[in-house]
């Protein structure tokens, strides 16, 4: 493709294009990273700087008065705790339940494949804000509203079709023969499952592991739903509602923001050939 | 063994299915899943379609009052707000994302340096958490502080606080939802015009066709699976929304999710008409991705 350009014409305009096409990179990248950039510079200046008109574009009086008084927060701590718990729980139960069913689909053979298949889409498709009301009574019920269970449920359900989906794509580029061989040598199904297909699924299982923790580090709704107490809420719905704690602290809410996605954005930059090729998975087949 | 299941041939598919070691071990492996989906998913909307059809509270069940509680929902102007901005949120961004995303994804289809930077420029967005990057959109917009309320007011566009007008902070989140999603339309879009052979352009090249005529007879063709799958996950995605209006809008920009929220979580009084927008939105977004399977051809199977 790097030839499109015919070689016919001259290198002058061939140059220009160039030019073109990297500032447009530039605009494409700035223009992506900007809010983080901005929103950090916020969260480290003083608070008249943070209130002087115009703004200035770099930052002129540090201040890391916002990011000692986030850190130092025990209810901030907690929440970075409660999402990390809830994100992680959620993970496991994920490719537990997701590794099994997605062998299944890509390796076994059974009537009702296209059935389950359709019905894993179908969660996808789903709007969750549907069942929150029915959800809300029956957890009620139960006694888990406000507890970590509640949303970890939740967020395992609405995970789970993106874990399966992503981890039939890497089990099916896994060569059948090394199961084939290791059934002949009298391994069941499970045991040719464990011990030959999830270590060689490793790279993929971990990159499925990545996108299902972001996934419920992100979470917002049914936290919102479940967790009022706010010893149980994480990040996602404590920041937010920075303003009432603070009474409108801009530069606490600032550097919480820019604490909270620092460790996507570290996730991202180390495994981003992973996570892109994670994410195309699916649609690229479907 | 041929014989023997040549036999089986003649009973019913219950045992060959069952009795078959292997197709037992498929079945035990899928059964977790599909009960945690049945019973924490269809079973509750099946529940919240009883809801929506009775004067129910959070706290007692109620009895059958047929569809009142639509009636009072379709009549409740914060409703009808909500649904009008969920369409033009969702028609708005969907178009502008696909229009941005197939752009960029032509664009960037090359082999050039720096793609690491892009694809992780591409990447930062998609990884924010949406109602944190709504948190941060928001204080950009904050009179006072804000960089965006700051621009807007010396060009001239508006001359109150954005965050106080509806129309202009139901802009303010298409924006930003474009901000946040293009970049994953385009990387859906590229790993379809990825696999689109290089050498099928080159043979139209060869027949002589221009790179309009290329553009439209074999990228957009080719591309078509692509296309289907990104915007209706796009679509239903946004026909959705919820964190970005509630933390950008701070509780004054609705949209259907939001009514459904403040329905039945907050205030109480209005738990019978959030169950019935509940159920509308599901059945909507069913229509939806109905229209796109069937009206547009799109494909679901994931076999090879």
């Amino acid at each position: 493709m790097a030839s499109t350009t015919a070689t016919g014409k001259g290198t002058g305009r061939r140059s220009l294009n160039m030019v073109l096409f990297y500032v447009f990179v530039v605009i494409f990248v700035f223009v992506s990273v900007f809010p983080l950039l901005w929103v950090f510079k916020m969260s480290i200046v003083t608070k008249s700087e943070l209130y002087a008109a115009p703004p200035t574009i770099l930052p002129q009086s540090l201040s890391g008065a916002n990011w000692t008084q986030v850190l130092g927060d025990p209810a901030f701590q907690k929440a970075l705790i409660n999402s990390t718990i809830i994100a992680g729980v959620t993970t496991l139960i994920c490719l537990f339940f997701g590794s099994l069913t997605a062998y299944a689909i890509a390796r076994l053979r059974f009537r009702f494949k296209s059935t389950v298949l359709t019905l894993i889409l179908a969660i996808s498709f789903f709007p969750a804000v549907a069942i929150i009301a029915p959800l809300f009574i029956q957890f009620t019920a139960l006694g888990i509203i406000d507890t970590l269970a509640s949303v970890i449920i939740t967020d395992t359900v609405f995970a789970l079709p993106l874990t399966i989906w992503l981890l039939v794509a890497f089990f099916r580029e896994l060569p059948v023969d090394l199961e084939d061989a290791a059934k002949v040598d009298g391994a069941t199904t499970i045991q040719a499952f464990r011990k030959v297909i999830v270590p060689l699924a490793a790279p993929g299982v971990f990159t499925t592991a990545i996108l299902t923790f972001i996934y419920a580090w992100n979470e917002f709704l049914f936290a919102n739903t479940f967790l009022f107490d706010p010893s149980t809420q994480p990040v996602t719905v404590v920041i937010p509602n920075f303003a009432t704690i603070y009474t409108v602290d801009y530069g606490a809410q600032a550097a919480a923001s820019v604490i909270v996605t620092v460790p996507l954005v570290i996730l991202v930059l180390f495994f981003q050939r992973r996570i892109v090729s994670g994410l195309t998975a699916g649609a690229v087949k479907g | 063994m041929t014989t023997a299941s040549r036999e089986k041939k003649e009973r019913s598919w219950f045992k060959e299915e069952f009795g078959d070691p292997e197709r037992r071990t498929a079945y035990y492996m899928v059964l977790p899943s599909l009960l945690i989906i049945v019973v924490i998913a269809f079973f509750p909307i099946l529940y919240g379609i009883v809801l929506s059809l009775t004067d129910s509270t959070v706290t007692a069940f109620g009895s059958f009052v047929g569809l009142e509680n639509y009636i009072e929902m379709f009549q409740d102007p914060d409703f009808l707000v909500g649904l009008s901005n969920t369409v033009i949120f969702t028609v708005a961004s969907v178009t502008l994302e696909f229009i941005l995303g197939l752009g960029i994804a032509l664009a960037v289809n090359r082999a050039f340096r720096g793609r690491g930077l892009v694809r992780a420029a591409i990447l930062v967005p998609w990884a924010f958490p949406t109602v944190i990057s709504a948190v941060m959109w928001r204080l950009m917009f904050q009179p006072g502080i804000g960089i965006f309320q700051y621009l807007a007011e010396k060009i001239g566009i508006i001359s109150g606080p954005v965050l106080s007008d509806p129309a202009a902070l139901l802009i303010s989140a298409i924006v930003i939802d474009v901000w946040k999603t293009t970049p994953f339309m385009a990387l859906l879009l590229l790993a379809g015009l990825q696999v689109i052979p290089g050498d099928v352009y080159e043979a139209a090249r060869v027949d002589g066709a221009n790179v309009y005529q290329r553009f439209f007879r074999i990228t957009l063709p080719l591309l078509k699976g692509a296309i289907l799958v990104a915007v209706l996950f796009r679509t239903l995605d946004s026909y959705r929304v919820y964190d970005l209006f509630w933390a950008f809008g701070a509780k004054e920009l609705d949209s259907l999710s939001t009514y459904v929220y403040e329905g039945v979580r907050i205030s109480q009084l209005q738990f019978g008409p959030g169950n019935a927008a509940a159920v509308f939105i599901f059945v909507t977004a069913f229509l939806i991705a109905l229209f796109f399977i069937k009206v547009l051809g799109m494909r679901t199977s994931t076999e090879e």
